[in-house]
């Protein structure tokens, strides 16, 4: 289970995140919407320690992120997978050296053992003859596949998805979305996906989060949405416009 | 201000750099394809500058030297003494520094701008120490290496000139540069290929690691790795040669 506890992050005068806490479980997809410049990728950056909040305590099963040591740091990232907004997949290496990437740094894996993993992978997101390619010869939604498949290529525990649909048609975003809530049930890892998408929202998010102006304005269940008061359907729809 | 602060960004950049690589296997691995990127990559550029830039030593020495009271072969020494000291070392990393300096910058600082960097932090990498440290060591080992080969054929590139233009035959322009050879005149030129390959090397990493934006401020990010890299080279040498050679 990932808690956050009274996050607060400004940069030089502006506060960007207010008081933020909340917690997210295992096995369902959580959901961060908001609108663009609200702080949802400033909130991921603090949850993965790309960025140090000033306030709060980031807790991984209780372990608190934001004061460990580098070293203990460096533990929990090998627990985390992170799908980025631009996929982040090294340009140098195949889609399978891409995949195997995080095997070779870390796992006690021989050859044999992650060359099977690199294909049990790649043909978990339907990509299994596209292993010789490079990053440049295949497709925006082939790439965030990519990206899935190298975050789950360690047996992680948590999961975070920047914008997994930014750039791609409505099917394809509803193959990634389907893709993400099946691997979490399957694994039963705790998955983060910010994203400004209220479509994505009603998809597969189990518990949402509205982060507006740096502040969560409500959380609850997609069921709950419905019952909400009048001013959170208001902003849900701002949000949706937003990305028009 | 800024000064202060970009060189103590550097300085806690280059400490950054040296924890335990995460697999000494990968770690060779890299440090390996870096050498053949910085030194093997750089040898026929190496190449073409040290036997024109000692060809034009040799003549330009020759024609003002011509007098009948100065023995011809003291070109030779000239030429030797010059290439060693100065014209190999300095002349080879400032061309490096265009050529392999603006590469390291534009590669890192790519990374960089498509998140590629973040991947390696959030997955428990040591960036800086991933992409930096092969790059230094690469350098460390390949560019005193590539200084070497250009001594030798800056004084090749002067035998010839010599040879081909009449200026002398090559028995003297060896006798020459033989006369006042020694290991310190080596010395000095290795001592500046090691603080050059470090400044080219570290500084360009730096440049493309701290490049934020997209591609023009990659582009940026060359630009600055080359000219800093300039300016750095000349500084040190500079420094070098008051050090050791303050007669």
């Amino acid at each position: 289970m990932l808690e956050l506890q009274n996050i607060n992050k400004s940069f030089d005068d502006k506060q960007v995140l207010f008081d933020i806490n909340a917690k997210f479980e295992p096995g369902v997809p959580n959901l961060i919407i908001g609108a663009s410049g609200g702080g949802k990728s400033v909130l991921l950056k603090c949850m993965v320690g790309l960025m140090k909040p000033e306030k709060g305590n980031i807790l991984y099963d209780g372990r608190d992120f934001v004061h460990l040591e580098y070293e203990q740091v460096k533990e929990i990232r090998r627990e985390i997978g992170m799908l980025f907004q631009g996929t982040a997949l090294f340009d140098s290496l195949t889609v399978a050296e891409n995949v195997k990437f995080p095997l070779k740094m870390f796992s006690k894996m021989n050859d044999s053992e992650m060359k099977d993993r690199v294909n049990f992978c790649l043909e978990r997101v339907q990509l299994g003859g596209a292993g010789e390619k490079y990053p440049a010869e295949i497709s925006g939604g082939m790439k965030k596949r990519v990206g899935i498949a190298r975050a789950i290529a360690m047996n992680i525990k948590y999961l975070f998805c920047d914008e997994p649909n930014s750039g791609l048609d409505p099917i394809t975003s509803r193959v990634i979305d389907d893709l993400l809530l099946d691997i979490t049930a399957e694994y039963g890892i705790t998955t983060m996906i910010i994203s400004h998408d209220m479509k994505t929202a009603f998809d597969i998010g189990d518990k949402i989060l509205f982060l507006y102006e740096g502040k969560i304005r409500w959380q609850g269940s997609k069921n709950e949405i419905h019952s909400a008061g009048k001013e959170i359907k208001e902003l849900g729809a701002f949000i949706a416009s937003s990305q028009i | 201000m800024k000064f202060f602060f970009e060189l103590g960004r550097y300085l806690l950049f280059l400490r950054s750099m040296f924890f335990k690589p995460e697999r000494f296997s990968v770690f060779v691995e890299r440090t390996l394809h870096e050498m053949n990127n910085i030194g093997v990559g750089s040898l026929p550029i190496v190449a073409i500058i040290s036997i024109f830039v000692g060809a034009v030593t040799t003549v330009q020495t020759a024609y003002q030297l011509i007098s009948p009271f100065i023995p011809v072969k003291i070109i030779g020494t000239i030429v030797s003494d010059s290439s060693l000291l100065e014209l190999a070392p300095t002349i080879t990393c400032l061309v490096l520094a265009g050529k392999v300096g603006a590469n390291i910058a534009s590669e890192v600082g790519n990374m960089r701008v498509t998140e590629q960097i973040d991947a390696l932090e959030v997955m428990g990498i040591n960036s800086s120490g991933y992409l930096g440290l092969p790059k230094i060591i690469a350098g460390l080992i390949m560019i005193p290496c590539l200084i070497i080969f250009a001594n030798f054929l800056l004084i090749s590139g002067g035998i010839l000139a010599a040879q081909l233009t009449g200026i002398m035959p090559p028995n003297e322009f060896i006798q020459g540069a033989r006369d006042t050879f020694t290991f310190f005149t080596l010395s000095v030129s290795m001592t500046k290929a090691f603080v050059f390959a470090l400044i080219i090397t570290s500084v360009s990493t730096y440049e493309g690691y701290y490049a934020d934006g997209g591609a023009l401020e990659v582009g940026e990010a060359g630009t600055r790795a080359v000219t800093r890299s300039c300016i750095f080279i000349l500084f040190f040498d500079f420094i070098i040669a008051k050090l050791m050679l303050n007669a």
